[in-house]
């Protein structure tokens, strides 16, 4: 390899540059939003939210903290689902992918082509949610924010991959020498995909901790729903009482004047994205596996 | 003779069991959230007042394509929605591709190794999070009295802007949102086809008296080409799509921006959850998946023409 020790040249420097700043508007928002949640409304409304806050104020968490009831409860939503949905949709999906990548098995091919159909083609949004409500009965069950995610043909195909590419004698031995599928599978093919696996479960992990959308069609009842769900629904609370201040009385709008309403907001973005942030730095590699294992062949 | 094949196969089928088991929750899965709803298609052919009287059970829309002259008839809000998925996706496709691209580049040029592992870190973080907060973030910036740019703008030029009143900024702002949230995960995928270039092509360049520069012009754009061309056609197939958390969080699914930011997704999701247009709401769902697949097979055959294995089957 010829390494020459290359000169700073004006492109180089703009590259630098180009890198430099893309990454710090990438992470503008959120100090934006950490410093906002410490503004109290006055100085947010004299001089707009600023990445130093101007008036340095934690009334949005105390407002938080003596309104924590709710937020438990969703926290506690978020938490279980997540962890039983990624537990689940990685035990069905790379038990499916075990299967598919079984080339004497009779019907495999049949099923490959039965998983990939659900990402060629859907049926939308109208008759997903008359299945869901009126034949499986999901409304305001927590199945709702569960099982509709747990089936994913992308990652039964990432993981379907990774099998393929382990040395088939490993399954033909382990059957020679008596062992069953299931037991194959769990104790030789799982243990040996662990990179994948790793990747898969944060993906699906990242995608139950986000949802809101299960949320929003199939859960009625305040108290079942996850937290993205309450960051949406404090936004149009907000947004419904803005509205109403304009019209309100001198004593409402002083109400609303001490409120740090977009503080609440900001505090509870905080509250609910903290735990990514925390723990992005030391999986962040294996988002990046992941996305070059699934570009090299979907 | 064929009797002793077929007990053949049965007994393997059986010896086999454990595996069909351990498909079958994945298959049920399937089935009840993927399959079901594609056999509900045909609500688009009924007429629908009540769900509760189920999808069978409804009676069929007398004429058969009632719902879609609904759809298609003096209904103006139904064909801007299709127009602006089509525009907005344009412009992420064609916007979002070159700016992904002069990432990947730039993220390959950097020679500290430090500089490089934070900027990409950083740079791939908004793809974790939920279009929700996006929309906290947006707002953040843009909101009439807080926002920090309408207050960077008001200190410059002395004036506010209304944006949650003005749709016509709303394709420059989504575009720039969209490129925030994807830039640097798109960019992945293009270093990781950098990565996989010869590095004798460059030995070669070099030797030949090539400026860093020109390699990047000559040697890794020309070699990446057949990848952009794949990303872009498996886009194309899936351009009647928007990502409807995008568009439903970020505008606060404010009616005033409707004009530019209405897609084909929130548009099915109002006509079902708050005007009850059942009707058109399941024409429009049918046409959309009816074209996408159209559109998905057209689009994976020509990937496949270009570059056998890349697309998706």
């Amino acid at each position: 390899m010829v390494q020459v020790k290359r000169r700073i040249t004006p492109g180089y420097v703009m590259v630098v540059l180009f890198v430099g700043l893309f990454a710090a508007l990438c992470l503008y928002p959120f100090l934006m939003v950490i410093s906002g949640s410490l503004t109290s409304r006055s100085a947010a409304v004299m001089h707009g939210f600023s990445l130093i806050p101007k008036e340095f104020t934690t009334d949005a968490y105390t407002v938080l903290f003596t309104n924590s009831a709710s937020i438990i409860k969703a926290y506690q939503v978020t938490v279980g689902v997540t962890v039983i949905g990624t537990a689940l949709s990685l035990l069905i999906n790379s038990m499916m992918a075990f299967v598919v990548s079984r080339p004497n098995l009779y019907g495999a091919k049949f099923l490959n082509i039965y998983v990939l159909i659900t990402m060629l083609f859907s049926g939308g949004i109208v008759p997903w949610y008359v299945i869901c409500t009126q034949y499986l009965k999901l409304t305001d069950t927590y199945a709702a924010l569960v099982l509709p995610m747990a089936a994913s043909a992308w990652n039964v195909f990432l993981i379907r991959n990774y099998f393929r590419s382990m040395p088939h004698e490993l399954y033909e031995s382990a059957r020679v020498d008596g062992a069953s599928h299931f037991r194959i599978y769990r104790r030789i093919y799982v243990p040996l995909a662990k990179p994948i696996m790793a990747t898969v479960l944060l993906f699906a992990a990242l995608a139950y901790w986000n949802d809101w959308w299960h949320g929003l069609m199939l859960i009625n009842r305040a108290e079942m729903q996850p937290l993205q769900m309450m960051l949406r629904a404090v936004i149009a609370n907000i947004q419904f009482l803005m509205a109403q201040s304009g019209t309100a009385t001198p004593w409402m709008n002083e109400m609303m004047a001490r409120l740090p309403s977009d503080g609440v907001r900001m505090a509870l973005v905080v509250i609910t994205t903290g735990p990514i942030i925390l723990v992005y730095p030391f999986v962040q590699r294996y988002f990046v596996k992941g996305i070059m294992v699934g570009s090299v062949k979907g | 003779m064929t009797d002793k094949l077929n007990r053949k196969k049965i007994r393997r089928i059986f010896g086999d069991w454990q595996l069909y088991a351990m498909a079958l929750p994945c298959v049920a899965l399937l089935f009840a959230f993927a399959y079901m709803p594609m056999g509900g298609l045909i609500l688009a052919f009924k007429r629908v007042t009540d769900f509760s009287v189920g999808i069978f059970r409804s009676p069929w829309a007398d004429p058969w394509y009632r719902n879609f002259e609904l759809l298609f008839r003096g209904n103006p809000a139904a064909l801007s929605a299709m127009r602006n998925t089509l525009f907005m996706n344009f412009l992420f496709i064609s916007v979002g591709t070159v700016f992904a691209l002069a990432l990947a580049l730039s993220f390959n040029e950097i020679r500290r190794p430090f500089y490089k592992r934070l900027t990409q870190s950083i740079s791939f973080l908004p793809y974790f999070i939920s279009t929700v907060v996006i929309g906290i973030f947006v707002s953040g910036m843009l909101a009439f009295e807080t926002g920090s740019v309408t207050n960077l703008i008001h200190s410059i030029t002395g004036e506010r802007i209304r944006f949650y009143m003005e749709p016509g900024y709303w394709p420059g702002i989504m575009l720039a949102v969209n490129i925030w949230r994807l830039g640097g995960f798109n960019a992945i995928i293009y270093l990781a086809a950098i990565s996989g270039i010869d590095p004798q092509l460059y030995e070669a360049a070099e030797i030949d008296g090539a400026s860093r520069m020109q390699q990047t012009w000559h040697v890794t754009l020309p070699l990446l080409v057949p990848t952009i061309i794949i990303l872009t056609i498996l886009a194309i197939g899936r351009i009647m799509n928007a990502d409807f958390g995008l568009f439903f969080n970020v505008t606060r699914d404010v009616a005033s921006l409707y004009p530019t930011m209405d897609v084909l997704d929130t548009y099915i999701y109002r006509a079902l959850r708050r005007s009850g247009d059942i009707g058109i709401s399941t024409a429009t769902g049918f046409f959309q998946s009816v074209v996408s697949f159209a559109l998905v097979i057209v689009s994976n055959k020509l990937a496949n023409k270009i570059e056998k294995g890349s697309a998706l089957f």
